[in-house]
């Protein structure tokens, strides 16, 4: 497990915990969706990483050459990081209006207005 | 033979030079002595380096690519340079001089 | 890998600001590190689509939505951190104990290389004809994941649109400071054609090296949206008005969806390319770029729309 070849997973768990830390952690809404991104770039590099094989090129048919990167996880990563960007503009128009409504995207400070509200 | 020792010469001297921006960027005191130390090797090293890629890829469509990137970061890199210290300008941030009454 | 450490350094750095506009700053720098990174992993599509969509389209929405809210983080009390801390280092644990059966990275025989691949990679050349593997994968073997990504694409624009538009049409901004900036507006007056040309090669050339629609949209809009940073809202109203962008959304999805039932009137299925023309091989060609033309177009149109609702946004306090 400690091969150096595997560096690439111990990265991705790093940056994984990384996202996810900053979600968890952070109060401002809109770093909590960078820590979203972060997250799901690990991912996909994930996914990339268990779709490449040593000595393989890019999947773009080149005569003489068999030995290919498996196309299917692009694919997929390439559908999940345009529906992340996606997800990313709703949540920013989210933290926009909230701010309108709230006066500012601070988790704490929202949550106060809305105890002395209630 | 020749031509390989010219490429890796033109590369590795272009990664010496983004490396001393790299360096200009964390050693220099203000933000227009760093924003110039940053864009000015950038730029050339981008191009030194793009230059040993030509070279690399021979004589071909790569190579007329290669050479369309370069002069799109030829112009992109300096407009973006100006930007910055334009902003910066508009932003009251004032260049640091030795006499601090001689300030514009 | 240095690029793996650079990128786990960028995401420690992230953690530790408080100035989100440097936060925003390192999240383009580590997407486009990410976009190098797959490129050494041999994923070149992905590459393309990471460094123009999330080191692109994902930072100027972030910026955008800066510019509307604070632009510090408040700093946080130690009572917060430490649930967190313990939180992530326990998942952290269990993750890396699931992914030590992984198999080794590059392995020719992990189970991702069964059947699947060698249908893919050994049959599309013959059965769809285009060398781009991941094209013909993502238009024409999995067509129905892209109808519904490109769905996703338009309900957020919808959403957006929906949250942040009040009233119609475009607005100035105060970008009436932009008039002494001549260098910016020559530069981007120039750049301009060319984006949108490279935009139209990275489309129509999908086939045959990395790119294709999504790529090519969010590249197009990516031009505009320079114009208009630099020029105002104002100056894309003769020939982008924001009306016929919003229908632009939807026109792209409809000849999607149009393309596919063309397939089934045709006597095929849904999204069966193989009877839109004379023989199974063109039909595929012509499906493939239709599809893509509207993908491009939705996924242009889009972009451009959400980025013309952040900047256009006037905060009702």
């Amino acid at each position: 497990m400690i091969d150096a070849g595997n560096m690439v997973y111990w990265v991705v768990v790093l940056l994984m915990m990384t996202g996810l830390y900053v979600v968890l952690a952070s109060s401002n809404l809109v770093k909590k969706v960078v820590g979203l991104n972060i997250f799901q770039t690990s991912v996909f590099i994930l996914y990339i990483s268990l779709g490449s094989v040593s000595g393989g090129t890019a999947p773009i048919h080149v005569e003489g050459v068999t030995n290919y990167a498996n196309p299917l996880p692009h694919v997929l990563i390439l559908t999940a990081i345009v529906v992340g960007v996606a997800t990313s503009a709703v949540a920013l128009a989210l933290a926009v209006r909230i701010h309108d409504a709230y006066g500012s995207v601070e988790e704490d400070l929202i949550e106060k207005q809305e105890t002395e509200q209630a | 033979m020749i031509w390989n020792v010219v490429s890796w010469a033109l590369l590795l001297s272009g990664a010496a030079f983004v490396i001393v921006g790299g360096v200009g960027l964390i050693r220099l005191p203000d933000f227009f002595t760093r924003l110039h130390a940053v864009s000015i090797p950038d730029t050339l090293g981008a191009a030194l380096i793009s230059a040993g890629l030509i070279i690399q890829a021979g004589l071909s469509m790569v190579a007329l690519k290669l050479l369309i990137i370069l002069a799109f970061l030829l112009f992109t890199g300096p407009t973006a340079t100006h930007a910055l210290a334009k902003t910066a300008l508009h932003g009251k941030l004032a260049p640091r001089t030795r006499n601090p009454e001689k300030t514009p | 890998m240095s690029l793996l450490v650079l990128l786990g350094t960028m995401a420690i750095a992230i953690v530790r600001l408080n100035r989100l506009f440097a936060v925003v700053i390192l999240f383009d720098i580590f997407s486009l590190l990410s976009a190098a990174l797959f490129v050494s992993l041999g994923a070149v599509d992905v590459a393309f689509t990471e460094a123009s969509v999330g080191a692109g389209i994902t930072t100027i929405l972030l910026l955008g939505a800066l510019s509307l809210t604070s632009k510090r983080q408040r700093q946080i009390s130690w009572k917060r951190h430490l649930p967190a801390i313990l939180i992530t280092v326990a998942i952290g644990i269990l993750l890396l104990f699931g992914l030590s059966d992984l198999p080794r990275f590059g392995d020719p025989e992990a189970p991702a290389f069964g059947p699947l691949y060698s249908r893919y990679v050994f049959g599309s050349p013959h059965e769809i004809g285009i060398p781009n593997m991941v094209t013909s994968i993502l238009a024409s073997y999995r067509g129905y994941d892209t109808l519904g990504e490109t769905t996703v694409i338009f309900t957020a624009a919808v959403t957006v649109l929906g949250l942040m538009v009040r009233g119609s049409g475009a607005r100035t901004w105060s970008g009436g400071g932009m008039d002494h900036h001549l260098i910016l507006r020559i530069n981007s007056k120039l750049m301009l054609p060319l984006i949108l040309l490279f935009a139209l090669y990275v489309q129509f050339h999908g086939d045959y090296g990395p790119g294709g629609g999504f790529q090519a949209g969010v590249i197009f809009a990516g031009g505009f949206i320079l114009y208009c940073l630099v020029f105002g809202l104002e100056s894309v109203q003769s020939f982008a008005p924001a009306g016929l962008v919003r229908v632009l959304c939807a026109c792209g999805l409809g000849l999607y969806i149009l393309t596919g039932l063309c397939g089934m009137l045709l006597g095929g299925n849904f999204l069966d390319y193989n009877v839109l023309a004379h023989d199974p091989l063109h039909g595929q060609h012509l499906g493939i770029a239709l599809i893509e033309i509207g993908v491009g177009t939705t996924v242009a149109a889009s972009m451009f729309a959400m980025f013309h609702a952040y900047a256009g946004y006037e905060p009702q306090a």
